[in-house]
């Protein structure tokens, strides 16, 4: 095939996305997607879900069957590494020895698990959950775990605590903040979570470290915490977040500080390189910026969600198929499911000053409004889809001119807001 | 197996057979038929998988939850009154022969 060559590093969600999307933008040139797992590409979300759980198989994980990518003629170049990029020669260098000549780099190389360094971490037993072979491990060790024990409540943690319970293990977690998924909610959510886990029957441990991993020479029976107390532990999740993937680019000399550093188009300082999904960090109006007073509309983020990903695919893969694109600006949304809670985010609540509840958490159906200052900054909703939907289309706005008071009164119609907007 | 039928925007049609227990968005993905994008998986948070059910179908089709009412609010295209997710339309043996209508565009 003539023409220009776009190779994507990372064959996860966005990097499969940012294929796909070249094609359907109409780009004509060479694709190759280059991923280090084995395997199709597959969606990492119910990992720690319902595939965890035994209620969905591989072929539900799969992003596209095989077919596609011949159809499509991206060429899929699974259980590969690139492990250098020459930017001078215009190549990407490969694990295996060979060489591909692009015209384009798109960096998807997403991140990996956060390693906890403490004595005993190597026991078998203590394990993470980032890829399909991390969680076909914990599926099969989930039916003889008696006592699970969870270092870390954000998502994955929190998820995988859900789906633990259920399979009848006793589970404790341990987190070193007061705050369970305080990196991404509100305190009023955080407590809310905190609560049903312990009603389903959880133990929890915050504001608590792990000081080592005690074992029988083999394997891990139990974790000492920071404060001197052993919980036993025969399966021990570690989930205290991760480490974006931004060597490739840092060793090329491109710009890394949390993640590869990338302008508003998504592109880095080489414009035949950009960065896209968990691995990327980008500027954006829905970062606050830490200065008082709330946004300043150039805050920086790195951001690990699926909507980050695909979105971000579609803008560069745009760009690179010659389309004229706007700086990449689309509403970050996220979600996560524990057990019969589902909770979705609309925009980075990270901030604010102000949260006001709409909805009863007694109900188990309400949202925490976040407003930095008197603007609003993102809305977390628990089982209450609409008022999540409502929230993607107010943020999209510069300014949803949404009042706190507003916000709380239930008789308050947010879709007739909207339409005002 | 049930046979579903696909009619893109062109009027062309693709008749698969989706396994009982699998969704029709599902079904779509495992054969490659464009204009089901399907996103978030099934989770209901993108509405990327949105298709119009054959009127005279509407009534073999499973109920709408409250996720799915308010995600269809987010379609690209029109919301009409036979607006499905098709990740919420899971194949059932009366489901033989249902026709869905995909949507000219899904983002």
């Amino acid at each position: 095939m003539a023409g220009p060559v776009v190779a994507v590093v990372g064959a996860g969600q966005a990097g499969f996305q940012a294929a796909s999307s070249l094609r359907q933008e109409g780009f004509a040139g060479r694709v190759v997607l280059i991923g280090d797992e084995p395997g199709l590409p597959y969606q990492r979300p119910p990992l720690s879900k319902s595939y965890l759980a035994g209620e969905s198989g591989i072929e539900e994980l799969w992003l596209r069957p095989e077919p596609f990518y011949q159809k499509q003629e991206i060429e899929l170049l699974t259980g590969e590494a690139a492990t250098a990029i020459d930017r001078p020669g215009r190549s990407l260098r490969l694990a295996s020895g060979g060489a591909i000549e692009c015209d384009h780099v798109v960096l998807a190389t997403g991140a990996r698990c956060r390693a906890l360094p403490v004595p005993g971490a190597d026991l078998d037993g203590v394990l993470p959950l980032r890829t399909l072979v991390d969680a076909d491990m914990l599926r099969e060790r989930l039916v003889e775990a008696h006592d699970v024990v969870v270092v870390g409540a954000g998502f994955i943690g929190l998820e995988f605590a859900a789906v633990a319970i259920a399979a009848g293990a006793a589970v404790h977690i341990i987190e070193v903040t007061h705050q369970p998924m305080g990196r991404v909610v509100s305190a009023q959510t955080s407590r809310f979570f905190t609560e049903a886990h312990r009603r389903w029957g959880a133990t929890i441990s915050l504001g608590t470290g792990v000081a080592r991993i005690l074992g029988d020479g083999r394997s891990a029976t139990a974790v000492e915490t920071s404060d001197g107390r052993v919980l036993p532990g025969d399966l021990v999740l570690i989930c205290i977040g991760v480490v974006p993937n931004a060597e490739l680019a840092r060793d090329a000399g491109l710009a890394t500080d949390n993640g590869i550093v990338v302008d508003e188009y998504l592109a880095t300082a080489d414009p035949a390189i950009s960065a896209i999904g968990d691995c990327a960090n980008f500027p954006t109006r829905f970062a606050a910026t830490g200065q008082a007073g709330g946004l300043t509309g150039h805050g920086r983020v790195r951001l690990e969600s699926v909507q980050n990903g695909v979105d971000q695919a579609r803008e560069v893969a745009a760009r690179i198929a010659g389309k004229r694109v706007a700086p990449y600006d689309k509403v970050p949304w996220f979600w996560s499911d524990q057990r019969d809670l589902k909770l979705q985010i609309a925009g980075i609540t990270v901030g604010h000053d102000q949260a006001v509840l709409r909805g009863e958490p007694e109900s188990s159906s309400f949202s925490v409004f976040c407003f930095a200052g008197d603007r609003l900054i993102g809305v977390e909703s628990v089982n209450r889809p609409a008022d999540h939907i409502i929230a993607r289309r107010l943020l999209a706005v510069s300014d949803p001119r949404l009042t706190p008071a507003q916000a709380a009164d239930e008789s308050y119609d947010l879709k007739a807001h909207m339409g005002r907007r | 197996m049930p046979s579903i039928t696909y009619v893109h925007p062109d009027g062309s049609r693709q008749v698969l057979d989706v396994p009982i227990g699998t969704s029709i968005m599902r079904g779509a993905i495992l054969n490659s038929v464009d204009g089901i994008v399907a996103e978030c998986g099934g989770e209901m948070m993108c509405a990327t998988c949105h298709v119009y059910v054959d009127e005279p179908d509407l009534n073999r089709m499973p109920p709408q939850s409250d996720d799915e009412k308010a995600m269809l609010e987010f379609t690209a295209s029109e919301r009409k009154p036979n607006s499905r997710l098709s990740c919420q339309l899971v194949v059932t043996p009366e489901m033989d022969g249902v026709v869905v209508y995909l949507p000219e565009s899904q983002v």
